[in-house]
């Protein structure tokens, strides 16, 4: 035991990342500068979209968003107001969540409990099963649009929130149903075991045992699915109708009706961006390290 | 508190692999038996098959009255000790004890009750709001044995649940298990390799070999009376020594051992015991002596017909005792295939020899002089020697 303890610790200092075998050699410093580089990057354009959306418009032929740091009077939530007054944005928002909310959770419900039937439970043809849904991870979505929407339209619930939930959910599947197997499988055999032994269900096993340890891997699949459906623009732009399109789709029309509309658009991009960088801040706190740690030996 | 009955049980996994084959056994009610064998012989599968974690491929299981071959683990009220302890990594050291009586939906004051006794009972009240990665081995190990003991279940059945310990603990913790048991009266499976656990732990324990039951008995009379060569082998450290013999009878009934140009006078307490022996005169015979059934002739004294020449290859002093390999001019018994498994098993082949000579190991007296390559005097204790046929293995007792 002993011995393996300490190979553990070997093998633990082996193994570290680059980035942490690059901040010791540099004492962390050239490590820091690449990072903060790296935000920055990404973070101006972000802090220039935030500026440019409180901007008054009249101001934007005057110079670049950068001039209201020097000129903070340009600021104003005018933009704002206006763009909550448009009915097409508001209504598109909530389209968005209606949308977002059902794709997100039934994947990871139905991903999970697909995930646990395939990586513990025994029945017949499950590793054919499995082998089905990895061919299915390599379908392009292009490929089922135009079948889709005839089997909709067949179905007669074309352009209805409804029709895109279902698409996304049944292209987010095959990746949950795969993440969530392989995390699941690599809980130890014993933990589920000794739950049977003490007196658990399978359905116990899975609301008290599996799903509290695959938090990571679920909090992981959660953000992933969430910002991969609030971002979409072409599942929307073929399933929807006027009625039912999320903002993405009513902002990208915004441009065609006026051509420059920095004034629309800039605070609909910040709205829109918004919401997951708060379920991102809400999930992360799930990626906690080892959560396996003390249960066997 | 219930008996386990195992009534020809087999398990062949999907693969051909054959686990275990007809094992018979009743644990009686209370009873503390220890399953024992070397690694992969099946203990494990014999263990999971009672638990209802592996599918009874053959035979029947009746814990109580009830057979339970169909039953799921859940309905089958008997709790287990995993060798990996597989404590819940999400829940603090009360949810991992209460979890089982949580989920048959006992009042919460009692489940509070419950889980409190059992870690006074375990020394764990300190740590009852603390998770399983927060404790120490030992204390992982105690939280494994009170999620069992809360239950209150039928039986408690263990796997190894010691050989994660280091030795110090490992020898306390079995202190306390064997306690625990006795106070709570639960009838207890309990799977081990380790012998000394067998012999402390056990009313009874079952030695078993690839799959099949080879003794079962209570642990002074499988050390006393094994009943072949395998388990003779097996129990005991160091490893009884086998050496080949013909047996001879002379006109007074007197029995000798042949082995090669040196010979043992047995005392006649041993024919009388084994009325079988009349069988093997003029025959080969494995002779089995255990290392503390042979001792420096200087000290024992010198007496014709037990005491046989011998050189000191190595020696080991304990302390108590001193560990001294002896080759001696005999032929040694290992031809047979469980003494040539034994020793791959156990390690203990002895000091490898050149020549042919037996190697023996035996324990002396620490005040003998023995010095590493003299010449030295042993004397056997005759009376408690071992006989078994050379070609079954079987001990030779009754006719
Ligand atoms: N799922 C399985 N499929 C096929 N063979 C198996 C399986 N599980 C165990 N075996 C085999 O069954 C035999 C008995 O295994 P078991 O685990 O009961 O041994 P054991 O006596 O507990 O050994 P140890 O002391 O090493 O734990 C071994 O030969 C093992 O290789
Ligand atoms: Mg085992």
């Amino acid at each position: 035991m002993t011995a393996a303890a300490s190979t553990d610790i070997v093998t633990g200092s082996i193994n570290r990342g680059w980035a942490a075998r690059i901040a010791a050699r540099t004492g962390g410093g050239a490590l820091r500068i690449f990072l903060i580089v790296v935000a920055l990057v990404w973070l101006i354009p972000t802090f220039g979209l935030l500026i440019e959306s409180l901007r008054d418009p009249a101001q934007y032929a005057n110079g670049g968003w950068w001039d209201a740091i020097t000129h903070p009077a340009q600021l104003t939530f005018s933009n704002y107001s206006a763009l909550l007054k448009t009915s097409a944005i508001t209504g598109s928002f909530w389209n968005t969540v209606e949308i977002t909310v059902p794709a997100t959770i039934l994947v990871v419900l139905i991903g999970a409990a697909a995930g646990y039937a395939f990586a513990w439970l025994e029945f017949p043809g499950r590793d054919a099963l499995f082998l089905v849904v990895i061919g299915l991870l390599v379908v392009p979505i292009q490929i089922a649009l135009i079948p889709v929407v005839k089997l909709y339209s067949a179905l007669g619930i074309s352009g209805s929130i409804l029709s895109v939930v279902i698409f996304h959910v049944a292209f987010g599947l095959p990746f949950a149903i795969f993440l969530l197997r392989n995390y699941f499988s690599g809980i130890p055999r014993d933990l589920m075991e000794a739950a049977r032994m003490d007196g658990a269900t399978e359905g116990r096993i899975f609301f008290r045992i599996v799903l509290p340890l695959g938090l990571p891997a679920i909090a992981s699949l959660a953000i992933f699915q969430f910002l991969w459906v609030w971002n979409d623009l072409l599942v929307a732009l073929i399933f929807t109708d006027s009625s039912s399109q999320p903002l993405t789709v009513a902002l990208a029309s915004q441009t065609r009706q006026f051509g420059s509309s920095i004034d629309v658009l800039a605070p609909g991009a910040f709205l829109s961006l918004i919401v997951p960088l708060a379920v991102f801040m809400f999930f992360q706190r799930f990626f906690v390290e080892g959560v396996m740690a003390g249960s066997v030996k | 508190m219930a008996r386990i009955a195992l009534s020809h049980v087999g398990k062949v996994y999907e693969d051909g692999t054959r686990a275990v084959a007809d094992l018979n056994i009743e644990v009686e009610d209370g009873e503390f038996l220890v399953f024992v064998g070397p690694s992969g012989c099946g203990k494990t599968a014999a263990l999971r098959m009672v638990a209802g974690l592996e599918t009874i491929t053959e035979g029947d299981v009746r814990i109580g009255d009830k057979l339970v071959n169909n039953v799921p683990p859940r309905d089958r009220d008997v709790a287990m000790v995993f060798q990996s302890y597989a404590l819940y990594p999400h829940l603090t050291v009360r949810d991992n004890i209460g979890f089982g009586l949580q989920l048959r939906k006992m009042p919460k004051a009692e489940v509070r009750r419950r889980v409190e006794d059992a870690a006074r009972t375990l020394g764990l009240s300190e740590y009852l709001d603390r998770k399983p990665r927060n404790l120490s081995g030992g204390q992982r190990q105690r939280v494994a044995m009170g999620r069992a003991i809360v239950r209150q279940p039928q039986a408690f059945l263990m796997d190894e649940p010691l050989s994660n310990l280091d030795a110090k603990l490992r020898v306390q913790m079995r202190a306390e298990i064997g306690k625990l048991q006795r106070d709570l009266g639960v009838t207890t499976v309990y799977v081990t390799h380790d012998q000394v656990e067998a012999m402390t732990l056990g009313h009874r324990v079952a030695v078993i070999r690839k799959g099949v039951l080879q003794q079962i008995a209570p642990p002074q009379e499988l050390y006393d009376r094994p009943t072949n060569l395998f388990v003779a082998g097996f129990i005991g450290s160091p490893a009884m020594n086998f050496l080949s013999a013909t047996v001879l009878r002379d006109d007074n009934d007197q029995y000798t051992l042949e082995m090669g140009a040196e010979t043992l006078v047995l005392p006649p307490s041993v024919p009388v015991a084994r009325p079988a022996l009349a069988g093997y005169v003029d025959k080969p015979i494995v002779v089995g002596i255990r290392p503390e059934d042979i001792e420096d002739a200087s000290i024992a004294g010198r007496q014709p017909g037990r005491t046989l020449p011998a050189r000191a290859e190595l020696v080991e002093p304990l302390g108590s005792d001193l560990m001294v390999h002896l080759s001696m001019d005999l032929p040694q018994a290992s031809g047979h295939e469980d003494i040539a498994e034994l020793a791959e098993e156990t390690g203990e082949g002895g000091v490898a020899i050149a020549d042919e000579r037996a190697v023996v190991v035996a324990r002396f007296s620490p005040r003998s002089q023995v010095k590493v390559g003299d010449p030295v005097q042993i004397t056997v204790a005759t009376e408690q020697i071992h006989l078994f046929d050379a070609t079954t293995g079987s001990a030779v007792w009754d006719a």
